[in-house]
């Protein structure tokens, strides 16, 4: 097989309504990715095809697609790991789509700030007495949480995202957890404020795509739900501490 | 030149697809995730059915005796054991999904998934079995 | 026009850019601050940076041997003054990162732990796994959510730098998402754009490396300093030059030819040993571990392969428990990209173009000859970095320059005047110049593509790890039928809605204007010394060329090109030595 068939969502506000489609062939490489061939169309066949793209290692999150109907990094999908057929290459759902495989991740970012995904401090010692302890297995227990490189795939696969887009979402409180279970932040009381509301952890109902889909095993669904057990637990307890 | 008489320069409009009514049933995962959300229903339906039981001990003996009499016919008897498999899958995928919920640490060691999973059923166990012994030993 | 005005702008949200910001919102918080970035900050290119980031910190380490380091890996043409400012602040910025969040690798007591590097004699790399840039570009951009006074313009593109009244007072932007022109007024701009990898055809770079910032300046009238030393790192995957981080070598991996045999040893790197010697064989600098490789190929020595020659990068020995802990990015590039476990498989490995020393001219306060601009990070050249730069040291260079340039901006808005209408009329005329390539061609002759990869393609005959008088030449000829052309190629995209292919336009022209800097400081530089590699001149000339070049633009031609001498304080060049 010589040549494969890519069969792109094209849109463009200025001259239509709704997205259409548009077919390309392009040649079929062992070693060539999604994005690839997606490259090959720009710069040989059709130069007004908009999509994103930069480090082309799995590392930036930029080229996020929905490749047959599921979410990935086309930098790092394999034309020949298609099933046989046109290739159906589309925008990350749950995201309102600019501009052909464009789409708008200002809802991500507004919720990533709410999360306040910094390190929170009540006192500060001075830089002179060195860096923060914090040994290895400590370091551990929220690695995995710092591994997500934003890339929004599981934004897409969620559908309580697209269906009810005021929840938070996996990423922004895989996010937190990473800031709570790390042994040197003090903000997890804050970030429960923000989390264990209805648009925040409690829109989850564990379908757990999310997890499915990252292509860094952060385990957003896990994060969620270790914060529910202890969101509740929280809750539950506060009955004992008034002055919270 | 711009065709689409609703855009006016600089002011795309972003477009938001419709989600189709079955969107759940395009991928596996999503037609499992719906089934396992449905089986609620029936948990409910079973609460119910106890609920109607423990309301006609309370209006007396015939009442009781004619609710017992429809749980004995025989089309009731094969619905509820229909509904007794739903329940126990939806047993079997709520507790597939404890490990994730719960890190539990013993000093630097964290609990194996697989451990998680078996206290979850072991306990399982032993409160069906005390249930049991209560309804069915007396 | 739609004007936006602001203190400070920062072009670029990379890891300086981003510190920058920090440091001017933490100084001076009643300071407004915009950062425009033709992508989202956490794309920038910093996130694919592997190593480590060098600093000392640890007891038998002393800042002067950093500094020595720094300086002889460079071959001499480090500005001194400058490496001991960076030496010296370094830890301390190090040390900000940490609490600021960023998962560095700990000893088992709990410090930060360190690990050996290439150039360097002691250890002082502290890294985060293998991705140190990705955890130090997404600690700086959670960090810098905490300041509600930056203004960010994401997928926002510059496309001119505002001069007026010999002083720099904004650029003017292309709002990628609406197509609208804007100018982004500014008392003080730094530049954090990054490097220009993308002018040859095989790099670890990102797609977005095109060099935006350096033609900026460029056109505005800054020079470009040394922008003839390009480093090639000598470990990237054949067919996509996905970077394997120098670590894999610094945790114990071998370089071997298609023999199994450790060919460093024939180049003046020291003896085989079978754990890592600092500063010898695979831990030597990344300039002559990259000839080294030119040379074997001369002798028929490396492994043919349908994707170009290779040698093979061996770390079966260290095991699976250590690749596990240290390089499991490298083995999830490798299994995911190349198809193979470095486990128990040799890595096909060649050198690939990696890292700009030069760059937009600055001082050790990060200010360029134009008042009002400044520059940090890959974009600029102060020099700390030479003629060879040593792992670890950019993104170190990152945190201690973008602070200063910072603090340096935020001074410098105490006492500058408001922007003036000379500038936004220079906005304008930007707007109208855009509109021109996009509306105004609509019948061209060739794509696009067609000239960027007869541009690369020149660069990497001319520009390579050897070049010569003849090469150089014949690129710049390239370089200069490629201008023409350019004006002859119209867009297939004529929308304003996130018209990517007008970004490649330009960021083509940007390209070119990086391009002839590059070739015509190499043709002026008649010595070999660290990158910059001439067979027809191969010894280093300390008599003539211990001075940077400065790259000006002219109006018609090859740019000219001065010579600013290197600063000395207390190291006199003196011989690089590795493995001895």
């Amino acid at each position: 097989m010589d040549s494969v068939t890519l069969e792109v969502q094209r849109y463009r506000p200025e001259d239509e309504e709704a997205p259409s489609w548009q077919s390309y062939r392009v040649p079929f490489r062992a070693d060539w990715m999604v994005l690839d061939a997606l490259n090959y169309i720009k710069d040989e066949l059709d130069g007004t095809l908009s999509y994103r793209w930069a480090c082309r290692m799995g590392v930036c999150g930029s080229c996020g697609m929905t490749v047959n109907g599921e979410p990935t990094l086309t930098c790092a999908t394999y034309l020949k790991d298609q099933p046989a057929g046109p290739i159906r290459v589309e925008p990350l759902r749950g995201f309102p789509v600019i501009r052909d495989l464009v789409g708008d991740l200002t809802d991500f970012l507004e919720k990533l700030k709410r999360v306040q995904p910094w390190l929170v401090r009540e006192d500060e010692p001075p830089l002179s007495a060195g860096e923060h302890l914090q040994t290895p297995e400590q370091l551990a227990e929220y690695k995995q949480y710092s591994m997500c490189i934003n890339c929004m795939l599981c934004y897409a696969a969620c559908p309580i995202y697209e269906l009810e887009p005021d929840f938070i979402g996996p990423a922004a409180i895989a996010l937190a957890q990473r800031y709570n279970l790390d042994s040197r932040d003090q903000g997890a009381a804050r970030r429960m404020d923000v989390l264990s509301q209805h648009d925040g952890i409690w829109s989850c109902t564990f379908v757990g795509e999310c997890s499915a889909v990252c292509p860094k095993n952060v385990d957003p669904a896990g994060a969620i739900q270790r914060y529910k057990v202890a969101a509740a637990a929280d809750a539950l307890t506060s009955v004992f501490r008034p002055w919270r | 030149m711009a065709v689409n008489p609703n855009y006016t320069p600089y002011h795309p409009k972003w477009y938001r697809r419709r989600i189709p009514i079955f969107w759940w049933a395009r991928k596996l995962s999503y037609v499992r995730f719906i089934s396992r959300e449905m089986t609620s229903v029936f948990v409910a339906y079973g609460a119910v059915v106890l609920l109607l039981q423990a309301w006609t001990v309370l209006r007396g003996d015939d009442t009781y005796r004619g609710f017992q009499q429809w749980l004995e016919t025989p089309a009731v008897v094969v619905v509820h054991a229909v509904v007794l498999l739903i329940v126990l899958f939806h047993s079997v995928t709520w507790l597939s999904l404890a490990p994730q919920a719960l890190a539990v640490h013993l000093g630097r060691y964290r609990v194996p998934a697989g451990a998680i999973l078996a206290a979850h059923y072991l306990a399982w166990l032993v409160v069906s079995g005390l249930v049991g012994w209560v309804l069915l030993g007396r | 026009m739609e004007t936006l005005t602001h203190d400070i702008l920062v072009i670029g949200g990379g890891g300086a850019g981003l510190r920058a910001a920090i440091a001017v919102a933490e100084s001076n918080p009643a300071l407004s601050v915009g950062v425009v970035s033709k992508v989202y900050p956490m794309r920038s290119h910093t996130v694919s940076a592997e190593g480590g980031a060098a600093a000392v910190i640890k007891p038998i380490d002393t800042l002067d041997a950093h500094a020595y380091d720094t300086i002889s890996g460079g071959d001499w043409l480090c500005d001194q003054d400058a490496v001991e400012a960076f030496v010296h602040e370094a830890p301390e910025e190090m040390l900000r990162l940490e609490r600021w969040g960023c998962p560095w690798s700990r000893e088992a007591d709990g410090h930060i732990a360190v690990r050996p590097f290439g150039g360097m004699k002691i250890q002082r790399t502290w890294f985060a796994a293998d991705k140190t840039g990705f955890h130090m570009l997404h600690t700086l951009f959670q960090t810098s959510l905490k300041h509600d006074r930056l203004r960010w313009y994401d997928e926002w593109f510059v496309t001119r730098l505002l001069v007026d009244d010999g002083r720099c007072q904004g650029a003017a932007a292309l709002q990628l998402a609406t197509g609208k022109v804007a100018a982004l007024l500014a008392k003080s701009v730094i530049l954090t754009t990054g490097g220009a990898g993308k002018v040859f055809p095989f790099t670890t770079n990102a797609n977005i490396k095109t060099g935006d910032g350096m033609a900026l300046a460029y056109r505005a009238g800054v020079p470009l300093k040394d922008m003839e030393f390009v480093q090639y790192h000598p470990t990237g995957l054949p067919f996509t030059g996905i970077l394997i981080t120098e670590a894999a070598r610094a945790e114990g991996g071998w370089l071997l030819n298609k023999d199994g045999y450790r060919y460093l040893q024939d180049y003046d790197l020291g003896r085989p040993e079978p754990t890592p010697v600092l500063r010898a064989m695979e831990l030597g600098p990344r300039d002559r571990l990259s000839q080294a490789f030119v040379k074997e190929r001369e002798q028929g020595r490396t492994i043919e392969t349908p994707y170009g020659h290779v040698v093979s990068l061996d770390i079966r020995h260290l095991g699976e428990k250590l690749i596990t802990a240290k390089l499991p990015f490298v083995r999830e590039l490798c299994l995911k990209y190349q198809d193979l476990d470095p486990v128990t498989e040799l890595i096909p490995v060649r050198p690939v173009v990696h890292y700009m020393m030069g760059g937009v001219h600055t001082d050790l306060h990060a200010a360029t000859p134009l008042p009002g601009l400044y520059a940090a990070g890959e974009v600029a050249c102060v020099s700390i970095n030479g003629a060879n730069r040593l792992g670890s040291n950019s993104l170190t260079e990152l945190l201690v320059f973008g602070a200063r340039a910072g603090a340096a901006a935020a001074a410098y808005v105490g006492s500058a005047p408001e922007p003036g209408q000379g500038a936004l009329a220079q906005a304008i005329d930007e707007e109208r110049r855009l509109r021109r390539e996009v509306l105004g061609r609509s019948k061209g002759r060739e794509r696009l593509a067609t000239l960027r990869v007869e541009m690369q393609d020149a660069m990497e005959a001319g520009a390579g790890i050897y070049r010569d008088a003849a090469g150089l030449t014949a690129a710049g000829a390239t370089l200069e039928t490629l201008r023409e052309r350019l004006g002859t190629v119209a867009l297939d995209d004529h929308s304003l809605t996130f018209n990517t292919e007008l970004v490649a336009y330009v960021e083509f022209a940007n390209m070119l204007d990086v391009a002839e800097a590059l070739i015509h400081s190499g043709l002026a530089r008649t010595e070999s010394r660290g990158a910059h590699q001439r067979t027809d001149y191969p010894q280093r000339n300390d008599e003539r060329f211990l001075a940077h070049s400065l790259a000006y633009r002219a109006d018609a031609g090859p740019p000219t090109i001065e010579y600013l001498p290197v600063t000395l304080t207390r190291w006199p060049p003196g011989e690089r030595v590795y493995g001895r």
